[in-house]
């Protein structure tokens, strides 16, 4: 069999550049035409729909050939004083540019219900159960309504300000009792488990029963001939505590001999509401906590969110800090993608313990003894800051730096290239392997190289270009099967654009300033809201903030790309023997701290 | 799938390959300490998380220990400032084997405990006969199984008291009395923070210097040196690599 290079083959999407963008003022100007009634107002920040109208304004949205806001990034929901306020916000993968907020407002605060947005967008299925989970808001006409996070049986809902979390002290960091009389207690000697957690009414542990059904989201495959050998499904457990899952994530997957009939992830084993810590905090708390997301690319963390707040605050970081940020990022996608999106497939795929995964491992360890010289620790990076980052590259960084980009890092790429593109025995377990066509892929929201394996050519950095990223020259990978194979792919060209745009930044960072202003640990920021996102290595990471000018966030949501592109899995999964679901999972690359949040 | 797998056989082949170069620095360093089976000196030991080693680049940890980068940060620690004898050494007492200590600098301000994003630091300010609370810390705690090693407390001491530690060995046995650090087990010397963080020391130190001058010179002509010693010590950036460890 001849090996096709997936550049070979045409690209299959858009290959078209961005045109402009349009904001939401006169986004809501066509929409007030189209749909009788849908805008109630609108702002720069988004639009406000009636809460009747809201499929039918995210259909036009999506159908309408000039918007074509055919991407569904996320819903998330804010609980204010007298009304819970469900956001949308949708993108659009032929146009680019940057996301569109749209608004409900649910004023009836006992019985929060509105429509599901699934039948325009399935990436809203797995979405909305998550904001059913932390809000208690329903969403009518969704299938699967079930908690997502938290266990069945959870009583409250812990994103409502009114919830407090075991253990609570007070609703805003610093608490008071740390200073000036702060006489240690161990925290679990506070033992208050009178006033802050809530049991079901009627709650009996003796009698409690989980539910265990498996809601089927994919369409079922044909069994063949029953009658020639009797056979019945199995449901078969996969994980928490099972090494291919890369964590604690679990499946429940029904199998007919060893097909997969049917796959329900099941989530939340490494749930630590991170969106409830960062209500909490000040902003700047949350910086070193950004970095426990997703802890193989902390880095991007940070800039993601440090972008967001810079964006409230109006700060413009100096050019110095760009390039550093830049390199950073680059960086931490080339070690990610080494580490987590190349090597854990690999291993994933039977190849454990073989060279693959080691031999990134080495030039991860080099990048890694870089972070550490310049922010102090390996992966916990808290480098950046608001304005700037938290002191200047060390003397001598530039040059390893350098050294790495031009002669270490491409043979690297080299060498898993060859590993790769004529490996028979992985060719004959990727190829044609957990296939997602582009068409789903955008509906359901996924992005990163899953998207581009997919053949749709959308990555943050050059559909809505943030930082310095519009000064470099690199091109986006696509592949065009969508299948295992395809990906892998991708992320191995991405880690040679990755080599170039590092390679460009190292030669012109300029000297100057690393902050911009003076740096203040407690601050208000201004009223407002946004949505900032990057191309992080899994995917487009977004982070929703609404300040109510105060020291800490009033919303605190992160919209996290891997958790996201799982929702596919038991599309990618049907069809396919329980052996194959294991390269899957590993093709998707989870890291479980941004799944679970 | 091809009968006779040349990919695969490609794939080996590298692997071979790898395996053939990870050794002959093992080999040299060996045969220049003069002994076949040895575990790596310190001296190479920096030598190989370079990045221009070829083949191996581990060590042979605990054995072997790589000194962190002058930026690392661990668990946070407080300064004192040693009593010092006439020939500027600190002075050990004789029955503790520890060092005097002259002046503690935390002045319980409190800003590392409202910045500390797990919240794992605790200070109880002093009192003072008069009922008047000082500026000195009466106990001072750090969880340091909460601590996440951030590093904010010491960014934003006024004071240089709380500096990050390069200690990153903590294992216990028991975490609620040996992992709360009160504030006997916290104080550290400087003249141990200069031996972890050179640069920093010396920087920090100008700095102080100058400002001290500053209170007692002309105002005018000593607020000049002192920018010029601040500007100095925000460009000094700490080296890349430290110099060898030897263990």
């Amino acid at each position: 069999m001849a090996v096709l290079s997936p550049e070979a083959a045409p690209v299959a999407k858009n290959h078209v550049e961005y045109s402009k963008a349009f904001d939401a003022e006169s986004v809501a100007a066509h929409l007030k035409e189209s749909v009788d009634g849908a805008v109630v107002s609108s702002s720069s920040a988004g639009i406000v729909v009636d809460s009747a109208k809201i499929v039918d304004a995210l259909q036009w949205l999506r159908d309408s050939p000039e918007l074509a806001y055919d991407y569904f990034s996320s819903v998330t929901a804010v609980d204010w004083p007298d009304k819970f306020e469900v956001v949308y916000h949708v993108a659009s993968t032929v146009r680019g540019g940057p996301p569109l907020a749209l608004k409900v407002n649910l004023n009836d605060k006992e019985n929060p219900v509105v429509s599901s947005a699934a039948s325009v967008y399935q990436g809203a299925l797995q979405q909305e159960r998550e904001v059913y989970d932390f809000y208690g808001i329903r969403f009518a006409g969704h299938p699967n309504l079930r908690r997502i996070f938290m266990w069945e049986g959870f009583e409250g809902f812990p994103l409502r300000k009114s919830y407090k979390e075991a253990y609570y002290e007070q609703d805003r960091k610093p608490f008071e009792t740390r200073w000036d009389q702060g006489h240690h207690i161990i925290i679990e000697d506070r033992v208050p488990w009178h006033d802050n957690v809530i049991y079901p009414k009627n709650f009996d542990p003796t009698t409690f029963k989980q539910i265990r059904e498996i809601v089927r989201v994919a369409p079922t495959i044909e069994q063949g001939d029953t009658k020639a050998l009797k056979t019945q499904p199995i449901v078969v457990s996969v994980g928490p505590q099972h090494p291919s899952t890369h964590g604690v994530f679990r499946m429940n997957v029904t199998l007919d001999g060893e097909t997969i009939m049917a796959l329900d992830p099941v989530f939340g084993y490494l749930h630590r509401n991170h969106e409830k810590i960062g209500e909490r905090n000040t902003f700047y708390m949350n910086v070193p906590f950004t970095d426990r997301l997703d802890y193989l690319c902390g880095m991007s963390m940070e800039t993601g969110y440090v972008m967001g707040v810079e964006k409230m605050m109006g700060i413009k970081p100096p050019e110095r800090v760009e390039y550093i940020r830049v390199i950073m990022n680059e960086f931490t996608r080339i070690v990610s993608h080494m580490f987590g999106g190349i090597g854990q497939v690999y291993s994933d795929l039977g190849a454990f313990f073989t060279p693959i995964v080691i031999y990134g491992l080495e030039e991860r360890e080099l990048v890694l003894d870089l972070f550490e010289s310049a922010s102090g620790s390996r992966m916990m990076c808290n480098y950046m800051r608001f304005g700037g980052v938290w002191r200047d590259l060390p003397e001598g960084w530039l040059e390893v730096a350098r050294e790495l980009a031009h002669n270490r890092l491409p043979k690297v790429a080299d060498e898993m290239e060859t590993y790769l593109v004529k490996n028979e025995i992985f060719d004959v377990r990727a190829k044609h392997i957990g296939v997602l066509p582009p068409d789903l892929a955008v509906n359901y929201g996924v992005s990163g190289p899953m998207l581009r394996g997919s053949g749709v050519k959308y990555d943050i950095r050059r559909a809505d270009p943030y930082s310095i990223y519009d000064r470099f020259d690199f091109n986006i990978p696509v592949g065009t099967n969508g299948d295992i194979y395809d990906r892998m792919w991708c992320r191995i060209q991405e880690i040679r654009e990755s080599i170039k745009i590092l390679q460009q930044a190292i030669k012109d960072i300029p000297d100057g300033e690393t902050m911009a202003g003076k740096k203040a640990y407690s601050f208000r920021v201004p009223k407002g809201e946004v949505f900032a996102h990057i191309e992080a290595p899994r995917g487009d990471f977004g982070w929703y903030l609404v300040s109510d000018h105060n020291t800490t966030p009033y919303r605190y949501h992160v919209r996290a790309a891997d958790f996201i592109n799982l929702a596919t899995m038991e599309q990618m999964c049907v069809g396919h023997k329980i052996g194959d679901m294991v390269g899957v999972l590993g093709s998707v690359d989870i890291i479980m701290g941004s799944v679970d949040r | 799938m091809k009968l006779f797998p040349t990919g695969t056989l490609t794939g080996m082949t590298l692997v071979l390959k790898r395996f053939l170069r990870s050794y002959p620095n093992d080999i040299k360093e060996n045969i220049k300490a003069r002994s076949l089976f040895r575990k790596t000196s310190p001296e190479v030991a920096s030598e190989r998380a370079s990045v221009t080693q070829k083949g191996l680049i581990t060590v042979e940890y605990p054995d072997v220990k790589l000194k962190p980068p002058e930026n690392f940060r661990f668990i946070p620690f407080l300064i004192y400032e040693p009593v010092l004898d006439a020939a500027g050494k600190p002075i050990v007492n004789a029955a503790t084997g520890k060092e005097e200590i002259g002046v503690e600098r935390c002045t319980a301000c409190g800003i590392c405990a409202k910045v500390c994003p797990p919240q794992c630091i605790w200070i109880v300010r002093a009192v003072g006969d008069d009922g008047k609370p000082k500026p000195q810390a009466a106990e001072f705690f750090i969880d340091i199984d909460v601590c996440m090693n951030c590093g904010l407390c010491a960014e934003f001491c006024p004071f240089d008291a709380i500096k990050m530690d390069n200690d990153y060995e903590l294992a216990g046995y028991e975490r609620h009395v040996n992992h709360i650090y009160d504030y006997p087990t916290l104080l550290k010397s400087t003249t141990y923070y200069e031996s972890i963080k050179p640069t920093d020391y010396a920087n920090e130190e100008a700095a102080r210097k100058a400002k001290e001058e500053a209170k007692t010179k002309k105002p005018a002509a000593a607020e000049k040196t002192a920018t010029a010693a601040a500007a100095a010590a925000k460009t000094a950036t700490p080296k890349m690599q430290e110099p060898p460890a030897v263990e």
